[in-house]
């Protein structure tokens, strides 16, 4: 682990008054058989960052979507202290108390409505129905100053629709800053942001809590959790499995505490890149209401290697991942794939020619929610005499085919035939993992493979590209967190403004630089 | 020849065609506040026969005619109701429901009208809205016959245009009535109620579809008979979409449906020794799928239409 500079400052909060601020006591929620929150207790400080740790489906959502008043709870209380010192019983399932007890959250699943501009949908909720234009000025000037203090910058008059990812997660921090939050929740808010933006975020929050915010924080990077917050809560299968200061903690503690073992980092030996395999030649693509512009993108992919592209969302990546999936024709440059030109490359043909894809929206592109997880898995091979015969589904051989699957990459489901919407996120990334690498391309683009993944699933994730590259497959690694891409790739590229660099270098702060435009030439 | 320029050039043509698009723009913007909410309401065939029925019951029992225009969106509030109860927080089909809603509606009108009625040969008429008749704008060239000869219920439409214009565009109400429609999650996360918030827009959306009807019984014709609405209800379903969920291209679409509707009947009468009259009749019917084919297309669907929403639902 590299450490976060410049870093923010470090210490314990400074309580300002004694007692929690919040208390959650015995909050348990049940999903039909799954107990996803398990009696939970939780207290938190004024002015402290409590992180909030634990694998996917540990129920750190589960908790956090309680105390917001977004599920309630089949048993258990909420506490608030407001600042006079009195306390009370937050009413559950009211996402209208929780905000009028002034607690903020940061969804990871966006709450945003797409068919509106930035400014709507900040404003959303906080006015009466028939406001006058003039609290609306008032509302954008104070926006304003809320970004230039924050550093959270977006241009409020924008369609969401119009967003990248990345971009859609700031206006989501934004939201709740301008709500004057008192208790700041944070569902892994970097996971979209670059090292520096994340730093700058975690200054303007340490700014805000210097003046009394307390924040509740959960993220996947270790490294952000050891530099940000004061005190680690650690959940598992739906228990609270212990919590200690952060000044006493190390990786090494809580993984252990996480998933119960000693977490095996991702080994990775250098690769041996032998012949191109997919090669980009000055790719251009004009910039549309549906994607960012492209300019010259030249790239080769060879086999045995593993690409990485470091850059911040909105950059382009998605349109170069559309171009080698073969969603987007480009309007300028060739394509070839193992030496041959690809007159025009469809997502049928860019299949047949062996490019495996794992999609950058995994709900979005990746699967069909509501089909069964066997179906899911063979979709992208509907045609082959294994699946169907004379155009009827062989029922029994795709369920034995994707029990096989299930056991083989360890996706945790009730079985073949559940609905893949029940998966949590981490199991439908290994589905489709596993239909990709089943298929044994010799491409795979993987755009944004860990996005939101825990500990374990992410490094299983990686240790399965890894094995394919050593298999021999070209591996096309597009990826905001920079963690990621130094750890994994053999070459690394940075994209920025629809351009793509080349660097040799390894160092944080420089690759940070050019995917901030610093030195890209 | 026929002279189609001097049709074009007829005060009378377009007035007819406001007169026409009328009832379709209560029904539109009705549809549209349903649907921008997230909730289709295929009810509005019934709810517009309701309402006609509604209006002129109340007239013919004794009431003045403002009494009337307030029974009718009154029915068709209910109406709405009950379909918002069923698609709303229960979340059943909104196909199944607004069909049911209109099977419903139409039987139930017609069957209060019988009841009421048993012996009636020729229906019975009340005194409709006469048109305005506003001094001086009246004699304008041209403006005065089209605009100002028009009932107090054509300008109450064109009224409303403005207003949901303006709601939807200018206030944070509409604000949420579109975020409903596209995100209920992020009304939800906001403390707003996805649910008041649905059904509020069906309940109002479903009263302006009965004022539609309404304006048939009270302003078009004098009284009310079966299967006056005709298939007007479909029309306004499709125009929402013509309209891309805009109140101004709302207006535009109905005022288009008008003029085709006012040139084939100008048409019939010019060459009706040469063409048979059902393929005039069919013209405005036709001609609105040709546009709807171009427009549709591009059409930019509210992202949770037809999608119900739960509670604290994974």
């Amino acid at each position: 682990m590299t450490s976060l500079a410049p870093g923010p400052p470090v210490g314990p909060g400074t309580p300002a008054m004694p007692g929690p601020i919040l208390a959650m006591r015995g909050m348990t929620k049940r999903f039909g058989p799954l107990l996803a929150a398990d009696s939970i207790d939780l207290d938190l400080n004024q002015g402290e960052v409590l992180a909030l740790l634990g694998e996917n489906g540990a129920g750190k959502t589960t908790l956090m979507n309680m105390l917001f008043g977004e599920y309630t709870p089949d048993a258990g209380e909420v506490r608030i202290r407001d600042p006079s010192g009195n306390e009370e019983v937050l009413p559950p399932g009211q996402p209208q108390a929780a905000i009028a007890a002034r607690i903020g959250m940061v969804h990871q699943h966006f709450t945003l409505a797409e068919n509106l501009t930035v400014l709507d949908n900040i404003l959303l909720g906080t006015e009466p129905p028939f406001s006058s234009r003039r609290s609306r000025r008032r509302a954008r000037a104070r926006l304003h100053r809320l970004m230039e203090a924050s550093g959270l910058n977006a241009s409020l008059d924008v369609r969401i629709r119009e967003l990248s990812v990345g971009e859609r997660q700031r206006i989501e921090i934004l939201k709740a800053l301008y709500r004057e939050a008192r208790i700041l929740v944070l569902d892994e808010p970097t996971a979209v942001l670059t090292p520096q933006e994340a730093d700058s975020l975690f200054g303007a929050v340490r700014e805000l809590v210097r003046e009394g915010l307390s924040v509740i924080f959960i993220s996947h990077k270790l490294r952000e959790v050891l530099a940000f917050s004061d005190r680690i809560m650690v959940l598992r299968h739906g228990r609270r499995m212990g919590e200690m200061p952060t000044s006493e903690a190390d990786v090494g503690k809580i993984v252990r505490m996480m998933v119960g073992e000693e977490h095996a980092g991702v080994d990775r030996s250098p690769g041996e890149p032998s012949a191109p395999a997919l090669v980009l030649e000055k790719v251009s693509v004009p910039s549309s209401r549906a994607q960012r512009a492209l300019f010259e993108v030249s790239l080769t992919i060879h086999e045995a290697e593993i690409l990485g592209i470091a850059g911040v969302a909105g950059n382009g990546q998605s349109t170069l991942a559309q171009i080698i999936s073969g969603l987007l024709q480009p309007g300028e440059g060739s394509i070839s794939i193992g030496g041959k030109n690809v007159r025009r490359l469809t997502p049928a043909r860019a299949l047949r020619e062996g490019i495996g894809r794992i999609p950058e929206d995994r709900y979005q592109d990746g699967i069909v929610a509501d089909m069964s997880v066997a179906e899911n898995i063979v979709i992208e091979r509907l045609d082959s005499p294994e699946i169907q015969r004379r155009g009827i589904l062989r029922r029994a051989a795709i369920a034995t085919h994707a029990e096989f699957l299930i056991d083989a990459h360890d996706i945790r489901c009730p079985g073949p035939h559940a609905r893949t919407a029940l998966l949590s996120g981490g199991n439908i990334q290994k589905l489709i993992l596993a239909r990709v690498l089943e298929a044994q391309p010799g491409i795979i683009l993987a755009n944004q493979p860990t996005r939101g993944l825990d500990v374990r699933a992410a490094g299983e994730v990686s240790r399965r590209l890894i094995a394919a590259r050593d298999r021999g497959a070209g591996v096309l690694l597009i990826s905001e967190d920079l963690d990621e891409v130094l750890a994994l790739s053999d070459r690394i590229l940075v994209m920025q403004g629809g351009r793509i660099a080349e660097t040799k270098s390894r160092d944080r702060a420089v690759i940070g630089a050019m995917m901030t435009g610093g030195s890209v030439g | 020849m026929i002279d189609i320029l001097q049709i074009f050039l007829s005060e009378s043509f377009w007035a007819a065609s406001l007169r026409i698009a009328s009832p379709l723009i209560f029904g539109v913007l009705g549809a549209l506040l349903c649907e921008r909410a997230g909730v289709l309401n295929l009810g509005i065939e019934g709810i517009f026969v309701v309402g006609a029925m509604t209006g002129w019951m109340t007239v013919w029992l004794g009431a003045p005619l403002p009494v009337g225009v307030l029974a009718a969106a009154f029915s068709g509030a209910l109406f709405g109701f009950l379909h918002s109860v069923l698609t709303v927080p229960l979340g059943l089909s909104q196909h199944v429901s607004g069909l049911g809603i209109t099977l419903f509606a139409s039987s139930l009108a017609s069957f209060t009208y019988r009841t009421a009625l048993p012996q009636v040969s020729s229906p019975p008429r009340i005194e409709p809205f006469r048109s305005l008749d506003v001094p001086i704008l009246t004699d304008l060239p041209f403006f005065g016959p089209v605009l100002f000869q028009q009932t107090a219920l054509t300008w109450l439409a064109l009224i409303l245009v403005c207003v949901v214009w303006w709601i939807m565009d200018r206030t944070p109400l509409g604000v949420a009535l579109k975020a409903v429609g596209d995100n209920p999650e992020a009304v939800n996360a906001q403390g707003l109620s996805v649910i008041r918030l649905r059904m509020g827009a069906v309940v109002v959306g479903s009263s302006l579809m009965a004022l539609g009807g309404a304006f048939l019984t009270m302003s078009a014709f004098d009284a009310f008979f079966f299967g006056m609405v005709n298939g007007r209800g479909w029309i306004c379903i499709a125009l929402v979409i013509f309209a891309s969920w805009q109140p101004g291209k709302a207006l535009i679409g109905a005022l288009l449906f008008g003029m085709f509707d006012a040139l084939q009947v100008r048409l019939q009468t010019e060459a009706g020794a040469l063409v048979p009259p059902q393929v005039f009749l069919m013209m405005p019917f036709i001609l609105s799928i040709i546009a709807l084919v171009i427009v549709a297309r591009r059409a930019d669907y509210p992202r949770a239409l037809l999608t119900p929403w739960f509670k604290g639902q994974r």
